[in-house]
């Protein structure tokens, strides 16, 4: 199965190339401190507002501070808003639909009507409301973005889950003793991987771009914060003068995005038999 | 037909108590005493108190929940903290500009979506296919508050063809009729107001617009390609009907029902997109006054505004899936 989905995989095109983008974005996280050429955050008041050049990439900011250096460290917190806020998510609504589904009645009723509420707020709203209560912040941000997300993942076990629990090796699990949380993590959670991997993908692109709007807003990362979103915000304030400060934090925030919303994709039609090409 | 708008409407009261539930139990864990914002840090403790009692707080929570509710149900949210305006009356008056602002870019995003995903279908793996679901891709990719910011440094500061920011221009009188600067200016007849106003909705139309734009035309051309697979298309070309018969007759009625609920479904993420857009564009909408009431924890502004917009949104899917089961007899079971 896994061989057959990895040959799908690698005849997508576009998933190789959101592959590959992402990896970079991977690298430069990693060994940012080697590769930015300047500190995100000491301010120099001599190099203000330049323009790109071979000294500074893509130009420097209203403080000094080199642009190319910041979207590198940025990297950092674009990856973690999206790996946090995925995580929260994906733990919260897993274990929700996987008991909603499990034990059936009220408690699936309870949940289900939960997450119905949850899903008719619009998603930026509802992440702005948890910040009124957590205060703005970066890693609120994300706690508040993991819990908006929460519900879809809750609906897609759940609905796995239905499924799988009456095949024939769930009851036989269950004839030999098996405890319902062994049931649950090793016969069910395991089979209903395949649509959570593929939405786990496309969640972290949409959860990044949620926390460079928290940010953008002024309720994600503070100054001097080298956030994709502040850092665009920031910019805007020399839209005519100097259009690259608003420019390539935009352009990180969409690629990065994209590797994200390509694998996710390629992902999908790999993992979905119905949909391989023989 | 009618017993099933009925049921739908019948099964949204626990949401939306849920919603209101929701709203209520977050306000009650905000941090801080109201009272004690109210007065200000001078306050002493005894008006503090004597405040808390006037406002309800010293109350067990489920009868300060039935208060709320009862509030709720009048729009009566109280004062906002910081321009002592009824709450209800801020977000009234924010509400017409995020709609419409709203529906020039669904307008917009229709407009070029459903052509591009025909074309996209018809055509499949073509050049024009294959460069329109990459735009489509990005699109998806592209954060509405960046798109928002190169519009406007483009076409706003470099080229000057559409105006800065805001919603009507400094010399321009309109007088209120609805609130919605659009029909008040065709209702007035003033000509001049609402090409002005057009003029400042388009450049956010098309950032807000982006998103739905290609997501619709992502959906337009998947649900176009599986009706087109379908046997009763191959029967009518096995009729000798010309191509353009089939697919404008035959495949593309059915092939927009699912479009029509996506469309639908849009609402929300409009709502989202509009918060920021009308950030970048300082346009007067819910989206501001969400952010700065957050920003200055304004909570008589925040649970108005956080109600009416899931309120709306709850009505609006309604009204998606009514219209769903109006357009497609089989959904009425």
């Amino acid at each position: 199965m896994l061989a057959i989905t990895i040959k799908q995989f690698l005849r997508s095109k576009a998933g190789i190339v959101g592959f590959a983008i992402l990896f970079i974005v991977l690298i430069l996280a990693a060994f940012a401190a080697y590769i930015a050429p300047y500190s995100p955050i000491d301010q120099n008041f001599t190099q203000q507002l330049l323009g790109p050049s071979a000294h500074h990439f893509m130009g420097t900011d209203r403080y000094g501070r080199d642009i190319f250096s910041r979207i590198v460290y940025g990297t950092r917190y674009a990856l973690l808003s999206g790996l946090l806020a995925d995580g929260v998510a994906l733990g919260i609504g897993c274990l929700l639909g996987l008991i909603g589904a499990f034990y059936g009645g009220w408690w699936d009723f309870a949940i289900m009507r939960g997450v119905d509420v949850m899903m008719a707020f619009p998603y930026l709203l509802l992440a702005m409301l948890t910040i009124a209560i957590l205060g703005p912040g970066l890693i609120n941000a994300m706690i508040a973005i993991g819990i908006v997300y929460a519900p879809q993942y809750a609906r897609i076990l759940r609905s796995s889950v239905l499924s799988i629990k009456e095949n024939d090796y769930v009851t036989a699990a269950r004839a030999m003793g098996a405890s319902d949380l062994r049931i649950m993590l090793q016969h069910i959670s395991l089979n209903a991987m395949a649509p959570i991997i593929v939405q786990a993908t496309l969640t972290a692109g949409a959860a990044i771009i949620e926390a460079a709007g928290l940010g953008f807003l002024g309720l994600g990362a503070q100054p001097p914060t080298p956030e994709w979103g502040a850092m665009l915000s920031g910019g805007r304030d020399f839209m005519l003068s100097a259009p690259w400060i608003a420019t390539f934090p935009g352009l990180a925030i969409a690629a990065t995005v994209l590797g994200f919303n390509l694998l996710g994709d390629a992902l999908r039609d790999a993992l979905d038999p119905t949909l391989h090409r023989h | 037909m009618l017993e099933y708008i009925i049921k739908r409407v019948v099964a949204l009261i626990p949401v939306l108590l849920g919603i209101t539930l929701l709203v209520f139990l977050a306000m009650h864990f905000v941090p801080g005493d109201v009272a004690q914002t109210l007065i200000g840090e001078k306050g002493g403790h005894e008006e503090v108190v004597k405040l808390r009692h006037e406002l309800g707080l010293d109350r067990p929570i489920y009868v300060q929940y039935g208060l709320f509710l009862e509030h709720a149900m009048t729009g009566n949210f109280g004062l906002s903290y910081q321009t002592l305006e009824p709450a209800t009356s801020m977000v009234m008056g924010a509400f017409p500009v995020t709609i419409q602002l709203s529906f020039v870019a669904i307008l917009f995003s229709i407009l070029i979506a459903i052509p591009a995903g025909i074309i996209a279908a018809v055509r499949q793996y073509s050049v024009f296919d294959n460069v329109l679901m990459g735009g489509a891709v990005l699109g998806i990719s592209m954060p509405v508050f960046w798109t928002g910011v190169l519009l406007m440094m483009l076409f706003s500061l470099r080229l000057h063809w559409f105006p800065f920011t805001g919603i009507v221009s400094n010399g321009i009188s309109l007088r209120t009729v609805t609130g919605f600067q659009l029909l008040d200016a065709l209702i007035t007849g003033n000509w001049r107001a609402f090409g002005d106003v057009l003029r400042h909705l388009v450049l956010p139309g098309i950032a807000l617009g982006a998103l739905p734009m290609a997501i619709i035309a992502r959906m337009m051309r998947s649900s176009l390609l599986e009706v087109l697979g379908k046997d009763y298309v191959n029967t009518a070309r096995a009729k000798g009907i010309r191509e353009r018969v089939v697919i404008w007759k035959h495949a593309l009625r059915n092939a927009l029902l699912p479009v029509v609920t996506v469309v639908g479904l849009q609402f929300g993420n409009l709502l989202c997109g509009a918060i920021l857009t009308e950030t970048v564009f300082a346009m007067p909408g819910i989206g501001r006054l969400a952010v700065t009431s957050i920003l200055f924890r304004d909570y008589p502004v925040v649970e108005a505004l956080v109600l009416f917009t899931a309120l709306a949104v709850v009505v609006v899917n309604l009204l998606v899936d009514v219209s769903y089961a109006y357009v497609d007899p089989r959904i009425r079971y």
